[in-house]
Order: structure tokens, then sequence, then C-alpha cells
């Protein structure tokens, strides 16, 4: 099979913008060896993304979020992390299969990353024009001075102000915010199709937040990318998706759109979770919790991952997985009783 | 662009998930509710490095031959008659006899004592002293830090080998009358007098990480007295540094000994050590070389053991790699 | 009416900025807290709410006498707290405990949960005889949520959530009037921080405790706190009860804070009051003359720079003090029934 593709003989909307089925996650299975054991960390992840949308993947520490993404891209640590099974098709070509060579030019151009930590993910030992202007020089082969032109106009995308000042500073110098947009400036610069944002806002004030969410929203919109949004908090997720992805010990337990998932939860742990977070326009009593602790992954429990926590727990979940179905229309959930759970009972 | 932080997220967010079931889950290695802290965690690690039974098994041999040489060589090392003086190994003496005529393999396995507790009571004294002021530093900061982090600094310009030489030479120079036990206490002094910075540096940097540490904070807040947070809050957490380069102290002292005996500074006759072996043997190298080689390979050996051991411990006590 | 037990007058801390090595110039002041009243009644909840660089840290630590404050007084029960030493200040800290935010750090890993706990009672040997104190360390631990059988084991064995009930045991051993929790469940999973909150819940109803909640998850103050005091730069800029501050908001900041908060439901989208700020958050060593906010206000006038706004209730328009020349009441969190 040729795996010889190049961004530009995708198929273009004849504004230049990307179009149509952009990145598919077809049954991923991820393990990590660690020393007490083989942990699952993903088993039969499934998603899409389509251009111009938005796709949350939901789901706290250990649900496998962020490690699906690091697969995406290609950056999962091997050894401890192995692929053993599944594809990842970026415009139908399965990049799992590509050479790391392929790969790369498919990262940055096509697919890049947002991370939470921008500290980390920002060397700190060269200027923040010289690291956007790499992706210029490197990949597109253009002169410092045109790299530094275009590394200002990214930073004013970004809406970073004095940009042609701050465009010769250290990462230390910007706040945390004007840090994580110095990482979007980044990420953007050669006009890929899809970005995911890894937890892009957890470390952030919530000012903060609402101002690089808003940014990330605009610049969805001008450019008609493709967004993965990986993320925690309940609250971000209504505010800036399409499509919601929840995931729990390594698999998609529920998938909807926004305003269902919402309105009306097709699966137990999603009740759980909207029941148990605490809202600002409402003075509570007691927050419902979810019993339990997260599962291990080097023992994953039996049938349904989620029955020893589920208040529905039946004998069918314990000895019986229940597979990922379509429950009623455009819903996904897998759940023995999704029905019931949907109509609220 | 690999992002070692997400990365470590996930793997964190593994170890975290691992751990976090409704009931703790068991030692890894099957055994029952048995708790395990993280020395026990770093013994579990030890025991399946090959390289700690290796290191293990000849600092046991070396130890219990300084303790008990009488197991290794019925001989009696000053024993040296004359007509034996260079004589070939046999089936009596396997390493033959030296130029003084002495049992070679007895002498080597004498030899360990001297060697094995100079180095021992060297590094004991240099952790000791140079751990307390580590703390003292560490702890009080501002002006009783930087006093004595400067003398640190002072002593820890001197060079070694120059410094010692000259300290022994004043104390314990050639043909002076000193008992043995005063040899060995001097040359024990040297070392440590000139190796203690090293020691304080390691217990300060220790301390100074751990002191803003948020259990720390925690235990002032409970109104826990100085005394309290540096021995069961900084101690316990500080020590692990220092421990572990204090078993490559040790190998190193062995070294430093041998080399200060060769010197003449060091011990010397009727002493029996390594250093002086080597230095005998000298004058003898090209028809005897034996006379050489088997107190040096000893010495080698013995110097790896630690070395090595040092490395082993570091490994299994790196909180990084749990 | 409860009575107050804990006032806080005027406090200000300051962090000197230092040049040099070995004699060190002092170039300028970090202002950390700079001017804050408080109050906190017996048995009640007050939330200081603030993002990153508003001061609640260093409040919490000079609190907790962790620090000597620069200025103003610490009242407990009348007596001013800041200036005692020695045994006076150990038995004060009887009263006043604290709950950290990281779980995984603030618990001494080489110490078994056991010892841990039962720290408290080896320090303030006073409270509990030691025969006693093994009992003593099972009912805590049973009380919040864990299995006394587990007095052995170590920290590292046991979650997030689990760690912080450890703490949450640790700083309730000395039966403590109040406790100071500095951000307690920031660090947990969604659907922990749930359990962790009911049992903070669930403690101040059982021993009468009073909390002063300090974080900066909006959502989780208001679950929590009868009272609630909003921080910006090193001063107060709002106070007044839950409903007053999340239903009735004067101060512009607030406001915006309030605003920025994304709600868990997506048909508020097109409903929701969205308030943007520009800019970065001044340093809180050289913090803008005036009102602090006026920089990025949208509301700023001459008057914010030259005179500062006073902390006080401001009638018509405010019914509970507000730092603000232009308080003006704006709904911006629409109630759920």
């Amino acid at each position: 099979m040729s795996t010889n593709v190049t961004v530009s003989d995708l198929p273009y909307a004849t504004d230049g913008k990307p179009v149509g089925r952009l990145l598919e996650v077809d049954d991923l299975h991820v393990e990590f060896h660690t020393r007490d054991g083989v942990a699952k960390v993903i088993n039969g992840v499934t998603y899409h993304v389509d251009a111009g949308e938005t796709l949350a993947v939901l789901g706290e520490s250990g649900s496998g979020k962020s490690v699906t993404a690091q697969t995406i891209m290609g950056i999962l640590d091997t050894p401890p992390g192995f692929v053993t099974g599944g594809q990842v098709r970026f415009h139908g070509q399965d990049m799992l299969k590509m050479t790391e060579e392929e790969r790369r030019k498919i990262r940055a151009n096509g697919i890049a990353m947002v991370f939470q930590d921008a500290l980390s993910a920002l060397n700190p030992v060269y200027t923040v024009g010289f690291q956007i202007g790499e992706q210029f020089r490197i990949r597109q082969g253009l002169s410092r001075r045109d790299a530094k032109k275009r590394s200002i106009e990214m930073l004013d995308q970004v809406k970073i102000p004095n940009a042609r000042q701050r465009i010769s500073e250290f990462p230390h110098q910007f706040s945390g915010g004007m840090r994580q947009r110095v990482m979007i400036a980044m990420s953007l610069a050669l006009d890929p199709e899809v970005l995911i944002a890894d937890e892009p806002t957890t470390a952030l004030d919530v000012t903060v937040q609402a101002q690089i969410m808003d940014l990330l929203a605009e610049l969805q919109r001008e450019r008609h990318m493709g967004m993965i949004l990986i993320t925690h908090d309940l609250g971000v997720v209504a505010d800036v998706a399409d499509r919601i992805a929840v995931m729990y010990a390594g698999r998609i337990v529920e998938h909807a759109n926004v305003y269902d998932l919402y309105a009306k939860p097709g699966h137990p742990y999603t009740v759980g979770l909207l029941n148990s977070i605490p809202r600002i326009d409402e003075k509570g009593q007691d927050l419902n919790t979810i019993k339990g602790l997260p599962p291990n992954l080097i023992r994953i429990p039996s049938g349904c991952e989620f029955h020893p926590r589920c208040p529905r727990a039946q004998q069918v979940c314990v000895e019986k997985r229940p597979p990922l179905r379509e429950v009623a229309p455009r819903r996904l959930s897998a759940c023995h009783f999704a029905e019931e759970v949907l109509a609220g009972e | 662009m690999s992002d070692p932080a997400a990365t470590s997220l996930a793997v964190n967010a593994l170890a975290g998930s691992a751990v976090a079931t409704d009931d703790v889950p068991p030692s890894a290695g099957g055994k029952s509710d048995k708790p395990r802290s993280l020395l026990g965690d770093a013994w579990y690690d030890l025991r399946h490095k090959p390289l700690f039974w290796i290191a293990g098994f000849f600092i046991l041999l070396f130890a219990v031959m300084a303790a008990f040489p009488g197991l290794f060589t019925s001989k009696d090392p000053s024993y040296a008659p004359i007509e034996r003086v260079l004589a070939p190994a046999s089936a009596h003496a396997w390493f033959g006899y030296d130029e003084q005529g002495a049992d070679l393999f007895a002498r080597v396995i004498y030899g360990t004592r001297a060697s094995l507790v100079v180095a021992l009571l060297s590094t004991v004294c240099t952790t000791v002293f140079g751990g307390a002021v580590g703390i003292l530093a560490g702890f009080r900061g501002g002006w009783v830090d930087a006093v004595l982090s400067r003398i640190a600094d002072i002593f820890f310009g001197l060079p070694f080998l120059l410094g010692a030489i000259v300290i022994l030479f004043t104390l314990n120079p050639p043909g002076s009358e000193r008992g043995q036990f005063a040899v060995i206490m001097i040359v024990v002094a040297s070392l440590t007098v000139l190796s203690w910075p090293v020691s304080m540096r390691i217990m300060r940097s220790s301390v100074l990480s751990t002191k803003n540490a948020d259990y720390i904070v925690a235990a002032r807040a409970l109104g826990a007295s100085n005394r309290r947070i540096i021995t069961r809050h900084l101690l316990p957490n500080c020590l692990a540094p220092l421990l572990v380069y204090s078993t490559i102290m040790l190998g190193a002292f062995i070294g430093a000994e041998a080399t200060l005996s060769f010197l003449g500074v060091g011990l010397r006759s009727p002493v029996q050590s390594w250093g002086i072996m080597v230095a005998e043997s000298q004058d003898y190298l090209r028809i005897a070389p034996q006379l050489l080689l088997f107190p040096a390979a000893f010495l080698v050996i013995a110097v790896l053991s630690f070395v090595m051991m040092g490395e082993a411990v570091r490994e299994a006590l790196d909180p990084k790699l749990r | 009416m409860s009575e107050s037990i804990l006032q806080v007058e005027d406090l200000v801390k300051h962090y000197p900025m230092t040049q040099g090595v070995v004699f060190k110039k002092t170039i300028g002041q970090v202002r950390a807290v700079d001017g804050v009243s408080l109050e906190l009644k017996a048995g009640e909840t007050l939330g200081v709410v603030g993002e990153s660089g508003c001061g609640k840290s260093t409040l919490a630590r000079v609190l907790m006498n962790l620090e000597k404050p620069t200025a103003g007084a610490v009242k407990y029960r009348g007596k001013n707290i800041v200036s005692l030493r020695g045994a006076e200040l150990k038995e004060m800290r009887r009263q006043i405990q604290l709950v950290m935010q990281d779980p995984y750090t603030s618990l001494n890993p080489r110490m078994t949960v056991g010892d841990l706990v039962g720290e408290p009672f080896e320090i303030h040997t006073e409270v509990a005889p030691k025969g006693d104190r093994r009992k003593k360390v099972r009912e805590l631990l049973d009380v919040v949520g864990l299995n006394p059988e587990h007095i052995n084991r170590y920290p590292h064995q046991f979650s997030g959530g689990q760690r912080q009930r450890i703490g949450i045991a640790r700083a309730l051993a000395l039966r403590p009037e109040i406790i100071v929790c500095d951000e307690p469940v920031s660090a947990l999973d969604v659907s922990i921080q749930a359990q962790v909150m009911n049992l903070l819940d669930k403690l101040q109803k059982e021993f009468g405790l009073a909390y002063i909640f300090i974080a900066h998850d909006l959502s989780v103050v208001r679950h929590l706190s009868d009272r609630v005091a909003v921080m910006y730069l090193g001063k107060i800029v709002e106070t007044g009860s839950d409903a007053q501050i999340y239903e009735r908001p004067t101060h512009p900041y607030t406001q915006a804070l309030l605003s920025a908060v994304p709600v868990p439901d997506p048909t508020s989208r097109s409903t929701k009051q969205i308030i943007r700020l520009v800019g970065d958050v001044p340093s809180p060593a050289n913090p803008p003359s005036g009102c602090r906010f006026r920089t990025r206000c949208w509301k700023a006038q001459d008057i914010c720079a030259t005179k500062e706004p006073v902390l006080e209730v401001r009638p018509p328009a405010s019914d509970h003090p507000s730092a603000c020349h232009f308080a003006e009441e704006r709904e911006i969190v629409l109630v759920r029934d």
C-alpha cells in the first residue's frame, strides 16, 4: 500500500481550507509495560474529527485520553508504551504504518498539538521568535528574514501585543497565558488541518482560560480546522465542543453531540460525572459522588470496567463487556442499560 | 516534538491509577499484605540486580577477611625466614613468597584489615562530620550557611594528595616511632579533614531542596520544634544521597590509603596493608611482578565492589525511577 | 448568631526583593498581601477566591503563623496571635490547623499513616496520653472514610484522594476550631473532588469546625462557603454572603471572574454574559496606583487612578462591601432552580 502522501495531495475546498473527514482513530489498542505488569491503557478507541468541528475527549486521569493523542502524534514513549492494534488514519492513510519520515511530514503540516504546560514544551534557551521561525525555516525553507516576518504575523494572530518586540524574548519572560498563546502560534505556524489541544488551559487562571478558549475557537473558525480538545473540565466542554467522547479505563463509554449529552446522558459514568461537579449556579446540598476509585489498568475489572462503581450494576455487567453501540440516533453508549439511563430511570 | 511532560503525565496517571484501587494492591512479588516503605521498595529492586549480588559478595568476603584472617590462611605474615626470599608459588604458599621471605598470600589477607578499617573509619567520620555541618548550614541558612560554606570551600580548595602528604609528613614523618593505633588514627583524621566538604555539600543541597517541602510546612503548622523537624522529617529524607556517596567514598578511601602508604606517609610496617605491599614491590617489578599484581588485584576488586555497590544502591533509591 | 472567632485587621505581608550575594540590598517590595481585613464566625466557612498572584496562598501562611506579617493583626478570640512565641504559640496551633493542596507532597513519604496522623499527639503531648494515641488515630482514620487497618501503610500506597483524607485526619486530630484549607481539592480528579468536599462538609457539621477555604475554583468555593471574599493583587475587592457574591456581584473583577467560569450547560452559550479582561495581571511588586484593577477594568476613569476605593458597603448600588467607585450590581450567573 502506498504511503507516500503529501499534504498538498489532499482534497481542499476551493478556498484552500480543509474539508471532510480529516482524522480517524480506529479501534486503537495501546499497552504500557510497567514493573508491576502490563497496563492496558487503551482498549479499542474509535473516534474521528471532521473539518470545522470540535471533538471533546472527556475523561479523568488514567482514562487514556492523553495517550491516545500522543499515539496520534506519534510521540508515544516506546518503551514502555506499545501500540498493539488499530489504525490512525489521516485523510484515509494509516499513520501507524508510515515511516517516521512520512509521519514527520504530516506532523505540523497536517496535525499539530498544543500541550498543557507551555513552560516545559517551549525550549527555555531559545527566543520565542527563533522557535516559531524554526518551523518556517526548516519546513518551508524560508530565509531568516522571511521566517521572522511570518513569526511576527503568527504572534499577532494569537493576539500578543507588541509582537515585534516580544519576538526576541524568552519563554520565561511571558506570563502563563501568553506562553500558551506562543505555543498555539507555534503549532499553527504551518497551517495544520487538525489541532489537538491536550488540557490547554488546565494550568491557567480562569480568566486567562476564558481568553485562550475564545482564541482557539476563533482560530478554528477562521481556518476551518478540526479540533480535538482533551480535557476533564465539563464546563469548558459545554462551551466549545460539538461532539463529546467520554473515556473511561481506556475506552470510549459514550459518544454524543454536546446538547444531547448534557441534557440526557446515556451512560452511568457520565451521569455520575455531571452530578458530582459543583456548579456555580447552584448552592448545593451534598454532591452525588461516584463511589470508589478509578480502576487499576493492570487489573481492569471484568465485564464492564465501570461496574464496581456503578449504581446500576447487575450480574450481566460483571460478566459481559458492553460493546459501544448505537442506542439512539447518532448516540453511542457502552452500557447494557443505556436505554434506561437515557430515559432517566 | 516529543513532550516529556505529557508522557510523564501519562505514566504518572498510570502509576496513580495503578495504586488507586479500592483496596491497596498486594506488594508486587505476590506477598501478603505487608506494607512496603520506600526503603522496602528499594530493597526489592536491589535484590533483583546482579550487580548488587556480585558487589555484595566481594564486600562480605573482604569483611570476613578483615575480621577473621585466620580463616583464610594459617601462616604468619610477618614470619620471613631469609631462605624463602622470592621463592615461587607452591601448594603451601599460593602466591609464593615476597622479597623478605614472608608468605605473600598471608600478607595480602592480613592486609585487608588495615585497608578496610582505615577506609571505614574515615568514611564514618567524614559522613558524620560533613553531614552535621551540612544540615546546620542548609537548615539555618543566612549567615550561618554563608560562613560554613566558605569554610568548606577553603578546605575544598586544598588539593587532596598534596594536603594529605603535608599533614601526614608533619604528624607522622618516616622514622617516627608511633604506635599502630596512633598511625591509623592520624591517617583517618587527615583523610577526614580533606574530604568532609564533599559530604557537607551533598547533605546541604539535600536539605535545601527538602526544607521547603510541603510536609515540612505541615509539620511546622502542627507546631513541631526544629529538632523534631530535623530528626523526624529532614534526616530520613536527606540521608539517601549521602549514603550512596559514602559507599563510593569507601572505595575511594581504600585507594587513598594505599596511595599514602605507597608514598611512605601512611601506614607502615609492622602494619600490613596493600599499599605498603605495592610500595615494596617497586624494586622487584621486573623479576617478581607477582609482588605487585596480587595486592593490586585485591585493591582494585575491593574498590570496584564498593563503587558498584554504591551505584546499585543509588539506582534503587532513585525516586525518579520509581 | 454565632460569634466572631477570628478577626484579620489590615494584614500586610511584603517580601523584600534583594540584589547582591553577600551584602544584600533591598531594591523593592513584593506586596503579596497589602491590607486585608476579614472576619470568621464559629462554625462557618469563609471562602477566599482569587487567581494566581492575588496573595491568597501568602494569606494562608500568615494566618497559620508560618510567616510573620509586615503589619496588621490576626486576632483569635480577641488575642493577637501574630506576636505569640514559644509555648503560647504552640498552644494556639491546637486551634488553627492546615490542610494543604498537594496530596502527593504534603505527607512525609517515609512515615506511616499511623505516624503521620499521630504526630499531632506526639507534639502536643497533653492532648492524649500515650496509651490512647493509637486508638485515637484509628478513630480519625475511620471518621475520614479510610480503613483503620491500613494504619501501617505508607502514603505512596494510597491514591490522591485518600492521601488528602489522611491530611484532613491529621488536621482534625487536635480538634481545632478553625481549619485553613489551602486549595484542598484542586489537585484531585473531578469525581474524587466531590467525595472530599462532602467529607469536609460532614466534618464541619459533626465537629463544629470553621473553615477558611482558599481556592481559585469558584464553583467549588460556592459549594462549601457561607461567605466569600474576592482577592485581587493583595487586596480584597468584594466580600459578602455566597448569594450576594454569586448572584449580585458589584465589583467589575468579581463580575469578570464569574463570567469566565465555564458552566456545564451548552444551552447557556447564547445567554451567557461574556466579559473578557484584557491584558495581564500587573506585578505585585509594582501595583497600579489608586484602584489596582483599573488597568484591566472597562469602567476605569480618572478617579480610579488617583483615589483608592475603600472596601465598604455602598448603598444603594451595593448591599455588601465592595471596593469600586462605580460599584453596580450585575447578574452574571443565572441561577438554576
